[in-house]
């Protein structure tokens, strides 16, 4: 089995059609020889601005993500939470008391832990007088999180910032319906036996249908994955051009996790259960097995299936923001310097997932680099179809012109330094806790293969989009 | 979501059904030069598939013409004779259009019923040739598919092919009309709509390829009729003659009382299909065709057709675009007009204030702007998000903040001159040069509105009808100084509130409630000389009117009807005279205002559906009771007597040149007022009835009445020259 993998990933650069439709360039054999070449022809040497702060990421650190209704099924959001700032906390020893602030993104509240990084952060004994808020923006919550740590750094508001994020889909609250709801409220104003009577008696049965968080756009009404299956014919993009990527991000997932490349991820001892130590989610399979998906979303004739698309799943992860001269008086060597950001929005129902492309160009020129510049891509994988067709559409003049504002097209980044180790659909993707992850994976990987600018890009629902630079820290 | 995509696989509308409304697909085409090459259709085949694609030169378009048709036969013969073609698709090129509807003009230019039955035969033939394909066949149905292929023959549909409705394409799904939906796409790399197409077909190869490969079975098991009407009891029942008798006669009853017997089609479209059930499906070809013909050259059919035709050109902008468009509108007045106005405004995406002097008034009017809008996410043409972003156009205020941005203000303040006065020079202080001042009145002349005016030129009026959101007429009024860029100005937002227009002359009552001034006044009399509203009303709706007579002044407001007839009255001397106001104003001061103040000929209670008479009524109609004369009180004379003083007085705005078309005469009287559809509206009714006829009415009117029935010049002018038509 193992050789038959290992089999297929050393194939997959040479042999898969996308390799050869985009024309990529030749993979190197030797990454460090390729990042000392790049840097020497930077546009910059530096983001760093004169009179701004730099802001750098200490370390960072996430749970196992693991699919839902597995290990943390019995969890609440802020155990997941909790789980990854004390990791942080393990992991960096920074003294608790100098967290200025905490914030954490989520996107499907528990209602009973709205601020979850309040409830997270005070069972991970984090001082009473840290405060702590959370943030949510759809699947860019934790990018959120971290911009709003830079935001404070930045201002001098504070110097040092835990941000993170979570998710659990394990659990997710389902209501009562409104008229159920109402009801019942009206049963506790009731002051009298024959109220409450009378509020009893408009009871019906159907007020016992339950109520389940939407997993459609609100705007739209339209569900993600339907969305991107749409996305993926409007680009052409073949069923099994997307089978072919997500089998790559697979492959590639599971190397990096068997070379222990993913340093981020800290054991968790779930209570009552074993250690958790690693992702489950990474299933690299055969394109035969894939292909005999029927379709998840548009039936019986769309592309978009269960494996070529993120699973839900359960995690969290937390990443240690610090002003420079703070974290260098304390000793620290940061991974990273927390660079340029961007948010970008477009139509929600035909470009919803089309956030990268949008924020690319433009956090690029924001920064003055070009898409040569970057050494690590680390884009967030919803879909294999949304992927392809964010990287078709940075490749195409058309859509740049007609839809950008732009004169050519956005260019592609080089598939040799994208998503090296994998990513959303094969490592999962926790909502709010997918931004934490991008950019450790992002300095990590720049750590580990050299290079100094990494590109993190995501998109989110709503139609929304974001994406930042990551500027490795000089060794 | 605009789910207008179909995938429908005409291979599965076979054997069990028995008929087609194949006749609505018939169009004209003008013969092309005698080339070889086709031009309406080319096809190519990947691998076993071939791909039909339909695209009619010249047209916005595809239409099913003699050529089209042949071409089509000729490649469906290569298709069916190709050993290596196994299966077929049929798509259209052309964006949002698959086939459209019957051209009038062709079916106008037959002039023998037998000329119809031949193209409807035609196309019969070739829906059969395509129902027995041994080779199936998928249609790529992209947008609007009218007629063909839509086949039906069982009760349960008869609803869809009676009153013509649309369907959405969800609901054809679910009807199972047709078998697989493609949602419209987004951009890509070349424009959506292209991507659509393309993407469309190649969905419908697949499914092409697994019909032939019989790797997908057509699931016909719940077709049309098992999914939303039937059980298998009911299946069963209706193999039964006896049943299938009642449900014939059920369907009958429901069609005479909808139609009051005025419009023959629906009738016949039963006969057809009972025909087509009992004696089998060639009868029921045959008698489809027969019958088309027939219906073709009916004068309802003819005044449809015209009204059609009406429609269409009053649904342009023949003064051009205006120099600058409107993008801030605001509505002075947020009574039942002023919102209504709001409303189709907003709806539009016209960035719209509406404005009134208390804030219990302008809530009132937000509440019904909502409450329009909410109507429809009810009904679910419209998602709460759309309501909420259409809401979110919509500035309710109280005073004149943002005036000075907006391109035209609309008053729609009570009907008094003072008060109009009033808010025009409030208005002209605070907005710009360029906004138009538009006035919503039903009878107060904007000559007058205008005197107190800096730029007259930029003053115009709109007449809008009740309830605006449902009424689709816009009535202009121009006066001698009313600007061209003006007019422009006002049909291009009327267009854009989704109106049909008429432009017409400043005078008293304009066109509309001039027409209709001398009708209410017989209605008064009627009344007077004994005929009681419920009899009145159905007199009239017998007749076509969609709404009864005395229920019409009801809903107008007895007020409002009262004052229209004073003013009037005073403007037009004795032609306008008839019932006495007397009954008018003892209606008012008793508060019988009609449907809005609960009371007038009949009572109106929230959510009771069946009205009762307002016995209150009793004494007034007995105090003022005149004795009728039997010479001209039969029902058939009380209808006409009703509907030629409305006829006379609209052929009257035509001579007068306060209407400039026949046309425009004809849409405003059967989109504003009601005038039987099934007639055409006044000037149809004149080609098609004869002037003599009309003429004839009126004279023996006039003998008992006096000058209110004297025919007008241009009306005899027709009379005495048959060969002089307003419609050439």
């Amino acid at each position: 089995m193992t050789s038959l993998l290992t089999y297929t990933f050393k194939n997959l650069p040479n042999t898969s059609k996308w390799a050869l439709r985009f024309c990529m360039r030749p993979l190197s054999s030797s990454s460090q020889v390729q990042a000392a070449a790049a840097s020497q022809t930077k546009s910059k040497k530096t983001l760093a601005k004169p009179n701004i702060r730099n802001i750098v990421v200490v370390d960072g650190v996430r749970t196992p993500f693991l699919l839902s209704g597995t290990s943390y099924k019995d969890l609440m959001p802020h155990d997941l939470a909790r789980a990854a700032l004390s990791g942080l906390l393990h992991r960096t020893s920074v003294p608790k008391d100098v967290v200025d602030y905490i914030i954490f993104g989520t996107v499907i509240q528990e209602v009973k832990t709205s601020n979850v990084a309040r409830e997270a952060a005070l069972g991970a004994g984090f001082s009473d007088k840290t405060p702590a808020h959370t943030v949510t923006m759809a699947c860019i919550s934790s990018n959120q999180a971290m911009t709003t740590a830079v935001g404070l750094i930045a201002s001098g508001q504070c110097d040092v910032v835990v941000a993170g994020g979570v998710e659990l889909m394990s659990d997710i609250p389902i209501r009562h319906s409104r008229k159920m709801r109402k009801m019942m409220l009206d049963l506790n104003k009731a002051k009298t036996l024959a109220q409450r009577l009378s509020v009893i008696s408009k009871f019906r049965l159907n007020f016992l249908s339950p109520e389940l968080p939407a997993v459609s756009e609100f705007s739209t009404s339209e569900t993600m994955g339907h969305s991107a299956d749409r996305l993926a014919a409007a680009f052409a993009i073949s069923r099994e051009e997307q089978d072919e990527y997500a089998l790559r991000s697979h492959s590639l997932a599971k190397r990096a996790q068997d070379e222990g490349l993913l340093s981020d991820v800290v054991p968790f001892k779930v209570p009552g259960r074993d250690t958790v130590t690693q992702d489950n989610g990474i299933r690299p399979s055969s394109l035969d097995q894939m292909a005999k998906l029927k379709p998840a979303f548009i039936k019986p004739y769309g592309t978009v299936t269960a494996a070529n698309s993120s699973f839900l799943t359960d995690g969290a992860s937390a990443v240690l923001i610090m002003a420079e001269e703070k974290a260098l008086a304390m000793g620290y060597k940061p991974k990273a310097y927390l660079r340029d950001f961007m948010y970008v929005s477009q139509d929600p129902k035909d470009q919803l997932l089309l956030g990268p492309t949008y924020a690319t160009p433009k956090v690029l020129e924001k920064a003055g680099l070009t898409m040569n510049d970057i050494d690590a891509f680390e884009f967030h994988e919803a879909f294999s179809g949304q992927i392809l067709a964010n990287l078709k559409a940075m490749d195409s003049d058309w859509f740049a012109q007609n839809y950008m504002g732009r004169k050519a097209k956005v260019g592609l980044p080089p598939l040799e330094k994208f998503n090296n180790w994998g990513g959303s659909l094969s490592l999962g993707h926790p909502f709010g806790a997918t931004g934490c992850r991008l950019v450790m994976a992002a300095a990590n990987r720049l750590r580990k293969e050299g290079g100094q600018y990494g590109l993190v890009a995501a998109c989110a629902a709503g139609g929304q989009g974001h994406a930042m630079i990551v500027e490795a820290y000089p060794k | 979501m605009v789910a207008s995509r179909a995938i429908g696989s005409l291979s599965r509308f076979t054997a069990s059904r028995t008929l087609r409304c194949s006749g609505y697909i018939c169009r004209s085409f003008t013969r092309a030069s005698a080339l070889l090459t086709r031009t309406h259709i080319n096809y190519g085949v990947k691998g076993d598939v071939a791909v039909i694609r339909i695209n009619s030169p010249n047209s916005k378009v595809n239409t099913l013409s003699q050529e089209l048709h042949s071409e089509f036969m000729e490649v469906m013969n290569e298709v069916w004779s190709s050993s290596q073609i196994r299966s077929a698709v049929l798509i259209s090129t052309k964006p949002g259009c698959f086939i459209a509807g019957a051209d009038l003009n062709m079916l106008n230019a037959c002039t023998t019923s037998q000329e119809v039955t031949q193209i409807s035969q035609e196309a019969q033939k070739m829906f059969e040739k395509l129902e027995k394909s041994t080779k199936p066949v998928v249609a790529a149905i992209n947008g609007s598919c009218l007629g063909g292929g839509l086949e039906v023959g069982i009760p349960a549909a008869f609803d869809m092919m009676l009153t013509g409705r649309s369907i959405r394409a969800d609901r054809a799904k679910k009807m199972g009309l047709v078998d697989q939906l493609v949602e419209p796409l987004g951009p890509g790399v070349k424009p959506p709509e292209e991507r659509t197409i393309e993407y469309l077909e190649e969905v419908a190869i697949t499914f092409a390829k697994g019909l032939a490969d019989k790797k997908i079975t057509p699931k016909r098991d719940k077709g049309l009729v098992e999914t939303f009407y039937l059980t298998e009891m009911t299946s069963y029942a209706l193999s039964i003659p006896f049943v299938r008798q009642q449900i014939y006669k059920k369907v009958e009853e429901k069609v005479q009382k909808q139609t009051k017997g005025l419009y023959p089609a629906p009738l016949k479209i039963i006969d057809v299909v009972k025909t087509g059930i009992e004696q089998g499906s060639n009868a029921g070809y045959l008698s489809e065709s027969q019958r088309f013909g027939e219906l073709a050259m009916t004068k309802e059919s003819k005044a449809l057709m015209g009204l059609y035709r009406g429609q269409t050109q009053c649904k342009k902008n023949k003064f051009g675009a205006p120099q600058k468009e409107v993008k801030q509108l605001a509505v002075l007045g947020a009574g039942l007009m002023g919102a209504g106005i709001a409303q189709v405004s907003v709806d539009k995406g016209l960035q719209t204030i509406l404005k009134d002097t208390t804030l219990p008034a302008l809530g009132r009017g937000q509440q019904q702007v909502f409450k329009g809008l909410n109507d429809k996410v009810k009904k679910k043409t419209l998602t709460s998000f759309e309501r909420d972003a259409m809401f979110s156009n919509l500035i309710g205020q109280l005073d004149y903040r943002g005036f000075e941005k907006a391109d035209m203000v609309i008053e729609a303040v009570f009907e008094d001159l003072s008060l109009k006065h009033r808010v025009l020079k409030e208005t002209e202080a605070v907005i710009p040069d360029h906004c138009v001042f538009a006035s919503n009145t039903s009878a107060l002349p904007i000559g007058e509105i205008a005197t107190v005016s800096k730029r007259p030129e930029k003053v115009i009026g709109m007449h809008y009808f009740s309830p605006v959101d449902k009424m689709q007429l816009l009535e202009i009024i121009t006066t001698e100084k009313t600007s061209k860029d003006t007019t422009a100005s006002a049909v291009d937002v009327g267009l854009r509130q989704g109106k049909v227009i008429i432009v017409v002359k400043d005078g008293p009552g304009f066109y509309t409630t001039r027409c209709l001034t001398p009708m209410m006044s017989e209605v008064i009399r009627i009344l007077q000389e004994g005929v009681g509203p419920k009899k009145l009303d159905s007199l009239t709706t017998s007749f076509g009117f969609p709404v009864g007579a005395a229920t019409l002044v009801d809903e107008v407001g007895v007020d409002v009807a009262k004052h229209v007839a004073e003013n009037l009255g005073k403007e037009f001397g004795e032609r306008f005279a008839g019932g006495s106001l007397e009954m008018l104003q003892q209606m008012i001061s008793k508060g019988f205002l009609g449907r809005k103040s609960g009371k007038g000929f009949y009572i109106y209670q929230e959510g009771v559906k069946n009205k009762n008479l307002n016995s209150d009524m009793d004494s007034i109609l007995a105090s003022l009771k005149m004795p009728s004369q039997p010479d001209v009180s039969s029902d058939e004379d009380i209808q006409y007597r009703l509907v030629t003083r409305f006829v006379n007085e609209a052929i009257l705005c035509l001579q007068e040149g306060v209407l400039a078309t026949p046309t425009e005469g004809d849409i405003g009287a059967v989109f504003g007022l009601g005038f039987p559809p099934c007639l055409g509206g006044p000037f149809h009714f004149v080609d098609l009835y004869g002037a003599q006829k009309i003429v004839d009415r009126l004279r023996k009117y006039e003998a008992v009445y006096g000058k209110q029935f004297t025919p007008c010049q241009l009306l005899v002018d027709h009379a005495n020259n048959p060969n002089k038509k307003f419609y050439q």
